[in-house]
């Protein structure tokens, strides 16, 4: 792709603020604008990143969830105006980017190891030493 | 000012306005120099020849440069002719760039030689349906019955059939102008244009304002962009 190209995206892009670094295997709340007649609220969509695909502007993730026994993903680009801000709510541990092998698991067996805040700063101090010795 | 303006495309992306993804092709505009002035009393219209793109003093023709030097300009590589907005003037070797051209919401003609696609058949080149896939069809892609039987005894001029089919200059007309920056000589059109990436492309007000329908979608992308 040219060079010029992600320049101009570069104008397009969200803030940083508004979405945070997540990767696949994270749980994440999207706060996506909903339009009902000329009324705007704010609706909340919770669920287990399972792939990051793209770059620039075109950049989008999808987030799944179960509901009422109903497995349910949504595709949102980085760059939609209509996504208010996004929280990460659990990190997981996850050996792979695309989490597709999901979708044909069921309640004990679709889980995804947590891993706490404390334990990720924890190991990046170890890499840090690491690189530093 | 010039009706139209010649750029380079780039590439395409997509882009938000309004909420929506609009998908855009970004045609680099780098400055377009008047080169010669054509006037109602010597040519018998008014028009002006644009030409942009470096080219180096030793590849160009010497009457060619002879034109250039006129002009006082350096020699260009490309040059097209436009027609004038009315009652404006310009000067030879005078500097054009795209936001003196367009503003954002116009809709522009966009013209550029499309991709050639080599010998290509009915189903590529003239939207034929082609045969079954399979239940026992041996016949699948191939051109089928090109006409009736001894009457007429011919096959009808015009007739569609294989043959080359790209790389001839196409034109694609109401084009929105999504967006338009200025400090990177840019501008950013809605939908697909003819041609490869880095090939030239000339950029004209579109022919489809003075219809209804144009001026109908000319109001609307003003709405969205301007």
């Amino acid at each position: 792709m040219h060079a010029l190209i992600r320049e101009i995206e570069q104008a397009y892009m969200p803030d940083e603020k508004k979405i945070p670094e997540f990767k696949a295997g994270d749980t994440v709340k999207v706060h996506v604008k909903v339009k009902e007649g000329n009324k705007e609220r704010v609706q909340i969509f919770e669920g287990l990143v399972i792939a990051i695909k793209g770059s620039g502007t075109g950049k989008t993730f999808t987030v799944r969830k179960v509901s009422y026994g109903v497995g349910m993903e949504r595709t949102f680009p980085y760059a939609c105006p209509s996504i208010e801000k996004v929280e990460v709510s659990k990190r997981g541990k996850v050996r792979r980017a695309k989490l597709y092998y999901i979708r044909e698991r069921k309640g004990k067996a679709a889980k995804i190891k947590e891993i706490k805040e404390w334990e990720l700063k924890k190991k990046e101090k170890e890499r840090e030493a690491q690189k530093n010795s | 000012m010039p009706k139209g303006i010649i750029g380079k495309k780039i590439g395409m992306t997509r882009v938000f306005k309004d909420g929506k993804a609009v998908p855009v092709t970004v045609i680099q505009v780098e400055p377009n120099y008047v080169v010669t002035v054509r006037t109602e009393e010597k040519d018998g219209y008014s028009a002006v020849q644009l030409g942009t793109g470096a080219r180096k003093e030793k590849r160009t023709p010497k009457p060619l440069l002879a034109i250039f030097n006129k002009a006082g300009v350096k020699p260009l590589k490309y040059l097209r002719e436009f027609p004038l907005k009315e009652g404006e003037n310009l000067e030879p070797g005078q500097e054009i760039k795209v936001e003196d051209v367009f503003e954002k919401g116009d809709l522009v003609d966009v013209t550029g030689k499309s991709k050639g696609k080599g010998f290509t058949s009915t189903m590529k080149r003239w939207d034929f349906s082609g045969f079954p896939k399979s239940h026992g069809s041996r016949y699948h892609r191939a051109v089928g019955s090109i006409g009736a039987c001894s009457d007429p005894g011919r096959v009808f001029k015009g007739q569609r059939m294989a043959g080359h089919y790209g790389n001839v200059t196409t034109t694609v007309t109401g084009l929105e102008v999504v967006d338009i920056i200025p400090e990177k000589n840019v501008i950013l059109v809605k939908g697909s244009v003819p041609g490869a990436t880095n090939s030239v492309v000339t950029l004209k007000e579109s022919v489809i304002v003075n219809r209804r329908k144009g001026k109908r979608k000319l109001e609307k992308s003003k709405a969205i962009y301007a």
